[in-house]
């Protein structure tokens, strides 16, 4: 057997024609940051680099077997990607740049599904660039421009310099509503520090939800914490967070709503079949689901992730002394039943 | 007893081949390596996905990720046949009159041996291309069934239709049938004459290697911790049929087989880097080599049957003497 291979971490830039996207990989291709990255783009376009780390592949959408979406698969990144790594040691890290309308799940279930590809490397990141002015035309003409936001982990809230104090809020408050897990950045020219969307390691059970605030404390109403938006945030995050646990979201044109779930000590006998069973079934309309559960009796936090029917947990570390041994799950996907997820859930609780 | 002359090279082997008798080993660098009197290397190309050799083995036909099919003799000269600029050459394949073809993204080539390209454009990428043994005609592995092509003649393609993504493509030695390799752990195949489709599955792991017998009468394939041979003895294939399993190891995957170039014996590569040959009449197994740094990616039997070439995606390739 070879000697084991460190998987080399994969970022996925999602995002709009115009959002920054280019200007945002520009600055990871160019910047001295002393790590190397291949990148993999539609087109070399506007990248104005001459790397031979970056490789231009069409995006194709592979559906297996039966034609449900969490079996649907990028087959040119299983090859790009398979290329890349018969020379390894030229790069440190992968970016995957999509297309303006391109849907992150396959990209994202590539690097789960495919033995071969999650053999030599891992899920980091999905990062999606918004522009801050036109954020909501898109979400009235399309459906992806949700979807990127919804399954996002980090969200780069660029072009803040386009729009006043109020337009930043409310579509912050949107990307909020769509997805109450992901970091926000406000940004100019994509202007984001590259430590904040590169090596974030979300996918990573002993990392993610770790360094989470709006996902850990969500409904704690206790914002003292140190929050993701920027120095100049003057927003009200009670205000922000009173859409989570809602449903649909009050905003018109959002149609991915996100049901964030809590209760005491579970019940592992009966949480496993649980999981199990709403991933099954409501596979297809889970875009992302993250949680950190306490099993009763157990001395170690149980972290938890999933994409559509595709679901990873471990245990994390040892719970502290002092902290709550409370249980949190959010789901972010279309037509969720908050009603009947929060009662089974709280069904799972230990006696 | 078997001997080995190992050759230990820096990086991914995609192909261990034969190029008029002399061993050649394509690295995924970009260097092909040989064993000519001593060890040899030339620098093809910037970055090497895809190699296979002419139909007489007397080239080694190379595709880059610089843009450039290239092709090299036995004695280290190499030329350019083609370039496509920054785009990945992905497959490559040899065919009848000095033909060969390559694909790059969606569009597969056909060059003929005065340097004429022709240029097939098909609405989802080309995974695979493949010659068929008989006319000049290709075949290209893509999403949801193969496409086949005549190159010599203008006129439309005949398209095989089956749901999935393949992803590798051959034809069996008398142009009978065509078999891809899937996305999933399967192979499919299509008799052509009446269009049948042949479902080979059960497999644990993707295929990624297949090799004809001599007389194309059976199929190997790698992708279980046995080699998986296919009968083809019967016009309608392997239907109906069990196939051999041969060198099955209890916890360890075939990733390479290669079948003798007269007899009906496989060399049969493994994850671990051993190397087995197995006789399907009796499944008589002999050990080739002990296991190594890395999974065996490929293989190839010389002209007489005697010698094995062998790489590993690690790099410890080598030679291995059937007679000793």
């Amino acid at each position: 057997m070879s000697e084991a291979q460190t998987q080399i971490p994969v970022t996925v830039l999602t995002g709009y024609l115009g959002s920054g996207k280019t200007t945002l990989l520009n600055r990871i291709l160019s910047e001295n940051h002393g790590k190397r990255y291949a990148v993999i783009v539609n087109e070399f376009g506007e990248i104005g680099i001459d790397n031979d780390l970056i490789v231009e592949s069409d995006e194709e959408i592979y559906e297996m077997n039966n034609g449900c979406v969490c079996c649907t698969v990028r087959g040119d990144l299983i090859r790009v990607v398979e290329g890349l790594m018969r020379r390894p040691g030229r790069f440190d890290a992968i970016v995957v740049e999509t297309t303006g309308l391109a849907d992150p799940v396959p990209v994202a279930q590539t690097f789960f599904m495919d033995d071969d590809v999650r053999s030599k490397t891992k899920l980091d990141a999905v990062v999606a660039l918004v522009d801050a002015k036109h954020l909501p035309l898109r979400l009235k003409d399309s459906r992806e421009a949700e979807d990127q936001i919804a399954f996002a982990d980090v969200v780069v809230l660029n072009k803040t310099d386009l729009v006043d104090d109020e337009e930043l809020r409310s579509v912050e408050a949107t990307i909020r509503a769509i997805n109450p897990a992901a970091k926000i950045h406000r940004t100019e020219r994509a202007g984001v520090a590259l430590d904040q969307v590169l090596d974030r390691g979300a996918f990573d059970l002993s990392r993610a939800l770790e360094n989470d605030p709006h996902f850990l404390e969500a409904h704690d109403h206790d914002h003292d914490h140190d929050h993701e938006c920027g120095p100049d945030c003057d927003h009200d995050h009670h205000h922000d967070h009173h859409h989570h646990d809602h449903g649909v979201s009050p905003i018109h044109d959002v149609t991915v709503q996100s049901v964030s779930l809590r209760g005491g000590e579970m019940d592992s006998k009966k949480f496993f079949p649980w999981i199990e069973k709403i991933t099954q079934a409501e596979g297809p309309n889970i875009l992302r689901l993250k949680g950190i559960i306490a099993f009763k009796d157990d001395p170690d936090r149980y972290v938890i992730q999933g994409v559509h029917m595709i679901i990873e947990g471990d245990h994390q570390r040892a719970w502290k002394d002092g902290e709550n041994h409370d249980s949190r799950l959010v789901f972010i996907g279309r037509e969720l039943d908050a009603e009947k997820l929060k009662r089974t859930f709280e069904a799972c609780q230990a006696a | 007893m078997p001997t080995v002359a190992p050759l230990d090279l820096d990086g991914h082997c995609v192909a261990a081949t034969f190029v008029a008798d002399v061993p050649h080993f394509a690295l995924a660098d970009g260097h092909v390596h040989r064993l000519d009197h001593g060890h040899k290397s030339e620098k093809v190309h910037d970055g090497l996905l895809a190699a296979t050799t002419d139909l007489a083995s007397s080239r080694l036909v190379t595709g880059g990720e610089d843009g450039k099919v290239c092709s090299t003799k036995a004695d280290g000269t190499s030329e350019t046949l083609a370039e496509l600029g920054r785009k990945w050459i992905t497959s490559v394949a040899c065919g009848p009159q000095g033909a060969i073809a390559y694909a790059s993204g969606r569009n597969a080539y056909v060059r003929f041996a005065d340097g004429k390209v022709k240029e097939f454009v098909h609405p989802r990428s080309v995974e695979g291309i493949a010659f068929s043994p008989k006319g000049m005609r290709i075949g290209v592995a893509r999403y949801n069934g193969a496409t086949l092509h005549f190159p010599a003649a203008d006129g439309k393609p005949t398209e095989l239709e089956w749901a999935g993504a393949h992803t590798g493509i051959t034809f069996s030695p008398d142009g009978n049938f065509l078999v891809t390799t899937m996305q999933e752990n399967a192979l499919h195949g299509w008799k052509l004459v009446d269009g049948k489709h042949m479902r080979m599955s059960g497999y644990p792991a993707k295929v990624k290697s297949m090799s004809w017998s001599a007389k194309g009468k059976w199929l190997a394939s790698s992708g279980a911790p046995a080699a998986i041979v296919w009968p083809f003895q019967s016009k309608d294939g392997p239907m109906g049929k069990a196939p051999l399993e041969l060198g099955t190891r209890g916890n360890m995957m075939v990733s390479a087989v290669a079948c003798h170039s007269a007899d009906d014996i496989a060399a049969i590569g493994y994850a671990d880097g051993m190397v087995l040959a197995a006789r399907f009449a009796d499944q008589k197994e002999v050990l080739l080599r002990r296991p190594g740094k890395g999974a065996i990616t490929s293989m190839a039997w010389d002209k007489e049957g005697r010698r094995v070439v062998f790489g590993s995606e690690s790099g410890d390739c080598g030679v291995i003497d059937i007679a000793g």
